[in-house]
């Protein structure tokens, strides 16, 4: 102790030195990393690697001590990552030009792996999400490219995610990556002539629409006059039938008089000449014969 | 490790624990105050004095200065000696110690804050809200998470984007999404971005919805079906991912035809429209039309009866009072079997007595003819 008082600064270095040296030998691996450790640079460990069911407080992580400055400490992600794809032009079998943007999460499973397959000691993920990138557009266009547009528009579209998670399991593998999930984030019609010629279909399709209820309108219009006519015929029959020779006669008069403007109704146009011969009916009586 | 030079910069002795703490990089707020404060408050004492006698600090700092070596930072400033040098010095550094350790073992967590505490890194449980005590860093440290704070997703950042409907017609779509922390444990530990998961996942599991509904059904009634499916769907997806977040809420801000299409949307309307109109006129014909045949039928009626009481009477009746009538409207000729014989209402002159086989003189209407015998 009273060493220390009387040379500060020596104690101070040896303070120093054993600060370094503890941060050399000792490392608290977090929940969110896998550590590889390299021994002059040959992989002798990985601590906390993911395993499937594990619950957090029982993994790998914690305070890890190695040998100073002759292991090296290789961190990579555990969490789920994402690799994005955007603007992917893809070509369905009926050729319809579509521009997908997906994603793929994926988990690093066997960093030992991801990092000898990279061949990367730092941004190990990143890299990894590189080599999936273009590994995920190919996927993309040939499980988009033996399906018809329409089944991406349908419960199918799940079908396909699927071969598409599948392919690039298979490619993932190598990096020590396991997919979790890909999933199409966008897919729309490209900018130009495709989208305006869906617009142009929306289009004539209401136009359509249009045409078509104004049709079926008149369609019922039509029936529901036909229908009063009807009714109204047989509304005249009934009553009518029970003297047909009289409703000849009455109705007869009652036309005379609405041709000839004598029903009070608006004067006919034309001027009228009748022209009776002494044997017409009305003039009986006038000849004065009996 | 990477921060060394600073450690060679700070001539204090700091106890080992500490050290563990540079590995992890970044000094914490309000630490690196504390951390080089030595330097400068304590380089003028508040004795004021020099040191009387050079100590082993100053030798060795003249020999620093002399080999050019002596770490980084510039120099040390002139250090006080003696006794209560080493006194100042002990004081500081428990000082620094103290408040390292009150620092970063009280953790004020709000009352919509849980913390995540890892005890060297390992996760070894969850802090509710209240002032909590945890050993100090870096043994345990404390990561606080909101979890009751609904967070609003907008999608898309601004205006609204065009989605591809089941029937292959586009859709004008903008909506939100509301989402908070679950569980702060999986939140932090389980996915790189949890923001942006829920990002993509909502769009993701909105495409797929609309995917499979038609144009009509999502600008018209099928609205709230789409936004439940889209919640449980997100749900879905996170949960897989174990992504401790609880979806509260999907909504359809905006979902309509694309902007150019408006008016053919219209004219559907209007069509609609129309269609209702001449059903209507239909209706209102019919009800005339109808109305008509048993006014006039209920007429028939009513004068058949009479008729039926007294048949010749009444059909001569009707005959005379019809012929009277039309006739009083219009000009009459007569004309006889040996020619014609003008028949001449009063105020005009006979022509009875001339015989010639003329031609039926038209006469001008006249307001009131008779119909009774030539005087």
């Amino acid at each position: 102790m009273n060493a220390l008082f009387r040379n500060p600064v020596a104690a101070g270095f040896a303070a120093l030195a054993a600060a370094i040296l503890t941060a050399a030998t000792f490392a608290i691996v977090p929940e969110t990393k896998q550590a590889v450790i390299l021994r002059f640079e040959n992989p002798v460990a990985t601590i906390n690697q993911w395993q499937p069911g594990q619950v957090f407080g029982r993994t790998g992580a914690g305070m890890i001590a190695r040998i100073p400055f002759i292991d090296k400490i290789v961190w990579i992600d555990k969490r789920v990552l994402d690799a994005d794809l955007d603007n992917t032009l893809v070509l369905s079998t009926d050729q319809l030009r579509l521009n997908v943007d997906a994603f793929a999460r994926f988990r690093i499973v066997d960093p030992l792996k991801a990092v000898t397959s990279t061949g990367s000691t730092s941004n190990t993920e990143e890299r990894v999400a590189d080599q999936l990138r273009p590994l995920l557009g190919t996927a993309l266009r040939n499980e988009l490219g033996k399906v018809p547009f329409s089944s991406l528009l349908s419960p199918e579209r799940g079908r396909v995610m699927d071969a598409i998670q599948a392919s690039l399991q298979r490619n993932a593998q190598q990096y020590g990556a396991e997919i979790v999930d890909v999933r199409i984030k966008h897919a729309d019609l490209p900018d130009g002539s495709p989208l305006e010629s869906a617009l142009e279909r929306m289009r004539t399709a209401r136009q359509q629409e249009a045409n078509t209820i104004r049709a079926q309108g008149q369609k019922q219009a039509q029936i529901v006059r036909a229908e009063a006519e009807a009714q109204s015929a047989r509304i005249y029959a009934e009553s009518f039938s029970k003297d047909a020779q009289f409703y000849d006669f009455y109705r007869a008069m009652e036309s005379y008089r609405r041709t000839f403007g004598a029903d009070g109704g608006p004067a006919p146009t034309g001027s009228t000449n009748i022209i009776l011969s002494p044997g017409n009916d009305y003039l009986r009586e006038f000849r004065g014969q009996k | 490790m990477k921060i060394l030079p600073a450690w060679l910069r700070r001539p204090s002795i700091l106890p080992t624990t500490l050290a563990a703490d540079n590995s992890k990089g970044p000094w914490g707020p309000g630490n690196d105050d504390e951390k080089s404060g030595p330097r400068n408050p304590w380089s003028v004492p508040p004795g004021g004095k020099k040191a009387a006698k050079p100590t082993a600090l100053d030798e060795f700092l003249n020999r620093a200065k002399n080999v050019g070596g002596g770490g980084g930072g510039g120099g040390m400033p002139q250090l006080p000696g003696g006794a209560n040098a080493r006194a100042l010095w002990l004081i500081a550094v428990a000082l620094i110690v103290i408040v390292w350790v009150v620092w970063t073992s009280f953790h004020q967590i709000g009352p919509q804050q849980r913390g995540v505490v890892t005890y060297f890194g390992r996760y070894s449980g969850i802090l509710n809200p209240g002032i909590r005590l945890t050993l100090p860093a870096p043994i345990v440290n404390v990561q606080k998470v909101d979890v009751e704070q609904v967070r609003n997703d907008e999608f898309p950042r601004d205006g609204s984007e065009n989605v591809l409907t089941g029937d292959q017609n586009i859709l004008d779509l903008a909506y939100t999404v509301r989402w908070r922390v679950e569980n702060p444990r999986d939140f932090v530990f389980e996915i790189q971005d949890p923001e942006e998961t829920v990002r993509a996942t909502a769009e993701s599991a909105m495409r797929a919805v609309i995917a499979t509904t038609t144009l009509n059904e999502a600008i018209g009634a099928g609205r709230t079906t789409i936004e439940a499916r889209v919640a449980q769907t997100m749900q879905q997806i996170l949960n897989d991912y174990q992504a401790g977040v609880r979806v509260q809420g999907v909504s359809i801000k905006q979902a309509s035809a694309p902007a150019s299409l408006i008016d053919d949307f219209n004219a559907v309307t209007a069509a609609q429209q129309q269609a209702v109109g001449a059903l209507n006129n239909a209706r209102s014909y019919s009800q005339q039309v109808i109305a008509q045949a048993q006014g006039e039928a209920a007429r028939f009626d009513k004068v058949y009866g009479e008729y039926k009481l007294a048949p010749e009477v009444t059909r001569r009746r009707m005959y005379y009072e019809t012929m009277e009538a039309v006739l009083a409207k219009t000009d009459k000729t007569i004309v006889e079997p040996s020619g014609v014989m003008p028949y001449l209402p009063l105020g005009q002159q006979r022509k009875l007595e001339e015989p010639r086989a003329a031609a039926p003189a038209t006469l001008p209407a006249q307001p009131a003819p008779t119909t009774g015998a030539p005087r």
